[in-house]
C-alpha cells in the first residue's frame, strides 16, 4: 500500500512499513533497568515445588509480614493495591525510607489491582503523557530483575486497528509522537495484520480492517504477581502492609494532615499519601477535599479457557473493545465504561451487549465461544481523562489518582513518581503535568479531546 | 438496571442516556469570581457513594429528560420525576 512509508513532512518521523524500527533510546531518569537477577535468592523453584509437595503443599511461608499497625510512621500510603505498593517499594528501594506502612482495608491487590485486563503498552500521543507512561513500561521491562518475581511480563504486542483513511492518519500521528519520543510505534496496513491475525474480520461491510498501529514492546502482565511482587519487595524493606485497615477519618492539626483514624486505631505521620482509584472522592471528603473526579464502573470479561490463539493484544478502532489470551487460555476483553456514576462493581446488560457487538465486529469467531466470568471496576474518571499526582492544597496530604481505565499499564512509573514526589516534594520530571490545578488553569491532558464528562473518556 | 419513565413506564436501560449530576446550575457569568465558580461548576464532583440526583435522556422513548435518584453503591432507582419540577422557572 505504502512502499515507502507515510512521510508527512521532513520534521517528522516517517513511519515506514515493514522496516525495522529503531531501538528506543534509552530513557535519562536514572533508571538502570538491565537484567541483574545474579546474587538473588530463589524463592520458587521446580525442586521447592517438588519439596512441597510431599508434605501436601502445607509449608510455604508467607511472602510478606502482617505487622499490627505501629502509633506513627513516616510515611503512611493509603491503598494496598498495585500503585500503593509500588510507591512503598520504590520509597524504600530508591529513596531510603523504610519507616512506611501501607493500609489496605481489605486484602491487598483486591480492588482495581485484581479487576483490570493487564494490558501494558505507551502509545500515547500527548507530551505530558507519552514520557511517563514510556517510563512505566521501560520499569515493566525489569521489573522481574528488580522484584525477583516472575510478574509474567510478556510483550507480545499491543495493534490497534484502523478503519478508515482519517483513523489511519490519526494513527500516523500518534505513531509520529510515539518515535519522536523514542517510543516504538509501527503502521501494519492490511496485509501485514492478516499475517498476524488471519482470524479477524477484514471485509466487515461497515468497519474493514485497513490495517494497525503495532506497539511491538507493549503486551501484558500478570496482574497477582505484580502486586504480590511488590509487596514482598516493598516488606522485605522494612515496610508494614496492614491489611484490613481501613481509614476512616483524617487528623487535622491547623491546616495541616498528622495522620488518619482507621479501623486499627489512629496512626499518625508526617506525610500520607492517598493510592485508592476508584475510591479516591470518599478517602479526599475526609480531608475536606472536593476533586475533578468521577467513579465509574468498566466492567471486564474472561472467556472460557482454549488452546493458544490470539497471540497479542488487539483493539477494535471503530468501537471500543479490546482483547488478549491469558496464559491460562481464557480470552480476556473488555470495552467501554456502563456510563454513569457507580461504586457498586459491577455493570449492567447493556454494556455487555455492546463489548460483545464490539467483539464480533473484529471477531466473529468469538461467537463460538462462552463467556466464563464478567466483573466491573470502579474507575476514577478524572475530567480529562489524566491522572493526577500532586500536593493535595493542604500540607501533608499527596494525591495519587485520576486513573480512569489505564491504571494498571502505569503501575510502576506511578509508584515511581509518587515516591519521588512523597520522598523530595517535587514531582518528578515526567508527571510534572500531573497537576491537580491544570483544570482551573487550562492545561488539561485529554488525549480524546472529549472534554470536562468523563463518561466519555 | 431498569427505569421506571413516568411517561413510558418500565424500560430498559439501553433506551437511556446519562448526563450526570443534576445539581449542576449554570454559574453567573457577571459574578465578581465567575472564573472561580465555573471552574467548580464544570470540574468539581461531589461524587457520592449512595443517593444521587442525576439527570438522564429517554432518547429512545419520550426524548423526555428526567431527574432519577439512584444509589450509586448498589444502582437501585429510588425515584423518578420529569427533569423540570410542576410550577419551576423554564
Amino acid at each position: 500500500m505504502h512502499g515507502k512509508g507515510l512521510a508527512l513532512s521532513q520534521n517528522v518521523l516517517p513511519l515506514s512499513l515493514n522496516v525495522n524500527h529503531r531501538r528506543p533510546r534509552r530513557l535519562r531518569y536514572g533508571l538502570d533497568c538491565t537484567p541483574r537477577a545474579r546474587g538473588k535468592p530463589i524463592h520458587y523453584s521446580i525442586f521447592s515445588l517438588i519439596g512441597a509437595a510431599f508434605s501436601g503443599h502445607r509449608h510455604w511461608g508467607p511472602a510478606w509480614r502482617d505487622p499490627a499497625p505501629k502509633p506513627a510512621y513516616d510515611v503512611i500510603v493509603i491503598g494496598g493495591g498495585g500503585h500503593g505498593l509500588a510507591t512503598a517499594h520504590y520509597l524504600a528501594k530508591v529513596h531510603g525510607i523504610t519507616n512506611v506502612a501501607v493500609l489496605e482495608k481489605g486484602w491487598i491487590g483486591s480492588g482495581n489491582a485484581g479487576r483490570n485486563t493487564t494490558i501494558i503498552r505507551s502509545n500515547y500521543l500527548l507530551p505530558g503523557n507519552n514520557p511517563f507512561y514510556e517510563l512505566s513500561m521501560k520499569l515493566w521491562e525489569g521489573l522481574e530483575q528488580d522484584l525477583n518475581y516472575n510478574t509474567m511480563v510478556s510483550q507480545r504486542g499491543v495493534l490497534n486497528l484502523y478503519h478508515s483513511d482519517a483513523q489511519r492518519d490519526a494513527y500516523v500521528r500518534r505513531g509520529n509522537a510515539m518515535r519522536m519520543h523514542g517510543v516504538d510505534a509501527e503502521l501494519l496496513d492490511a496485509a501485514a495484520v492478516r499475517g498476524m491475525l488471519p482470524y479477524l474480520d477484514f471485509a466487515n461491510a461497515r468497519f474493514p480492517i485497513q490495517g494497525g498501529l503495532l506497539q511491538r514492546r507493549g503486551g501484558t502482565a500478570r496482574h497477582d504477581a505484580v502486586v504480590w511482587g511488590y509487596a514482598r519487595a516493598a516488606s522485605s524493606r522494612g515496610v508494614d502492609i496492614i491489611q484490613n485497615c481501613e481509614v476512616t477519618g483524617m487528623i487535622r492539626e491547623g491546616g495541616r494532615i498528622r495522620g488518619v483514624e482507621t479501623t486499627r486505631g489512629p496512626i499518625r505521620a508526617g506525610k500520607i499519601g492517598m493510592a485508592v482509584a476508584g475510591s479516591t472522592s470518599r478517602v479526599a471528603a475526609m480531608a475536606g477535599l472536593r476533586l475533578p473526579i468521577e467513579s465509574h464502573v468498566l466492567q471486564a470479561f474472561v472467556s472460557e479457557s482454549i488452546k493458544p490463539f490470539f497471540p497479542g493484544v488487539v483493539t477494535f478502532g471503530a468501537g471500543h473493545f479490546y482483547l488478549s489470551q491469558s496464559d491460562k487460555g481464557s480470552l480476556v476483553f473488555g470495552g467501554d465504561l456502563d456510563g454513569y456514576n457507580s461504586y457498586a462493581q459491577r455493570g449492567n446488560l447493556p454494556t455487555v451487549e455492546d463489548v460483545c457487538e464490539g467483539g464480533m465486529a473484529i471477531l466473529p469467531s468469538l461467537g463460538r465461544i462462552r463467556l466464563l466470568r464478567s466483573w466491573g471496576g470502579i474507575m476514577d474518571m478524572s475530567m480529562d481523562g489524566s491522572p493526577i499526582i500532586d500536593r493535595a492544597p493542604m500540607q501533608g496530604l499527596y494525591l495519587n489518582a485520576g486513573w480512569c481505565y489505564g491504571g494498571f499499564k502505569a503501575t510502576p512509573a506511578s509508584g515511581w513518581c509518587f515516591a519521588h514526589l512523597l520522598a523530595r516534594d517535587e514531582p518528578h520530571e515526567v508527571a510534572r503535568a500531573y497537576r491537580l490545578d491544570r483544570f482551573a488553569t487550562g492545561r488539561v491532558i485529554d488525549e480524546k479531546g472529549v472534554g470536562a464528562q468523563p463518561n466519555l473518556h | 438496571m431498569r427505569i421506571r419513565c413516568p411517561f413510558c413506564g418500565e424500560r430498559d436501560l439501553s433506551e437511556f442516556t446519562y448526563l450526570g449530576d443534576a445539581s449542576f446550575v449554570r454559574p453567573d457569568p457577571d459574578a465578581a469570581d465567575a472564573q472561580q465558580r465555573f471552574y467548580d461548576a464544570v470540574y468539581l464532583r461531589d461524587n457520592p457513594a449512595g443517593p444521587f440526583e442525576e439527570l438522564w435522556y429517554h432518547g429512545s422513548g419520550c426524548r423526555g429528560w428526567l431527574r432519577v435518584r439512584r444509589n450509586t453503591r448498589t444502582h437501585e432507582i429510588l425515584g423518578v420525576e420529569p427533569a423540570r419540577r410542576q410550577g419551576a422557572d423554564a
